[in-house]
């Protein structure tokens, strides 16, 4: 019988560790052929706006269950056999990593799709939000377009 | 008791990041606490629940529309979510 896959959720202030992360989603199994990951990192420039520090705000709880929820319906769409995401909180600055997303499969095309897809929604759905200070001023940083557009694509069938 | 929390820009602008208040009554529903926020905290409160891109969750599921609440419910308002 079909094993569900495991699936990890953390929601963090410290920093992390892509590579003890990676060797975690193989935790003694051999059946992975694939694992992709993706590191989300502040950048310098938003917007042309410079960022001196960029503050996370979150729903503890709600966070959680949403960011497990994503996970849960890329694995019911993609043949997956582990799923781990990390999300920092609190005050961060330019270079550092604020997310990480990494999808073990036995074939690269559904470990690359569920790993976007997972992005795709974690951007849109899952209670976050950036504020940003540089230069002496504040600013909340808005929810993009283009964003809600890249996560309706998951909703056609046009991509697999 | 309902539990009412504010995040982000919108715990900002009111000035609160959560309240608690007596259940009223069966039937009382989102829309309701909406208004009853409104009357009790002033035309401030009105103008900033009411802008149209606030997103409300009970028991930490996003809500659209109005919904009956019960007691015991966790109410929230914030902006659209900006993470990744």
């Amino acid at each position: 019988m079909k094993q569900p896959p495991l699936i990890t959720v953390q929601v963090q202030k410290d920093n992390f560790d892509v590579g003890l992360l990676q060797a975690g989603l193989l935790a003694g199994s051999s059946d992975e052929g694939a694992i992709a990951t993706f590191t989300g990192y502040v950048r310098r420039d938003n917007e042309s706006r410079t960022v001196e520090t960029l503050e996370l705000e979150h729903y503890p709880g709600m966070t959680e269950a949403s960011i497990m929820e994503i996970a849960r319906q890329a694995a019911a769409r993609w043949p997956l056999l582990a799923v781990a995401i990390v999300h920092r909180v609190g005050v961060l600055h330019p270079g550092e990593q604020i997310v990480w997303v990494g999808v073990a499969s036995s074939h690269r095309e559904a470990a690359f799709s569920a790993c976007e897809c997972i992005m795709d929604f974690l951007k849109t759905q899952a209670p976050f939000w950036k504020k940003e200070q540089g230069a002496g001023q504040e600013h909340w940083v808005s929810a993009r377009h283009i964003d809600s557009k890249r996560a309706a694509r998951w909703q056609t069938d046009s991509i697999e | 008791m309902l539990k009412v929390l504010f995040f982000a820009r919108v715990r900002e602008q009111l000035g609160c990041a959560s309240l608690e208040l007596l259940f009223p009554e069966t039937g009382f529903d989102l829309d309701g606490l909406q208004r009853q926020l409104c009357d009790e905290h002033g035309e401030g409160w009105c103008d900033v629940l009411r802008q149209d891109n606030i997103i409300r969750a009970v028991n930490q599921v996003v809500v659209t529309g109005n919904v009956g609440l019960s007691d015991g419910d966790e109410v929230a308002f914030f902006p659209p979510v900006t993470g990744g």
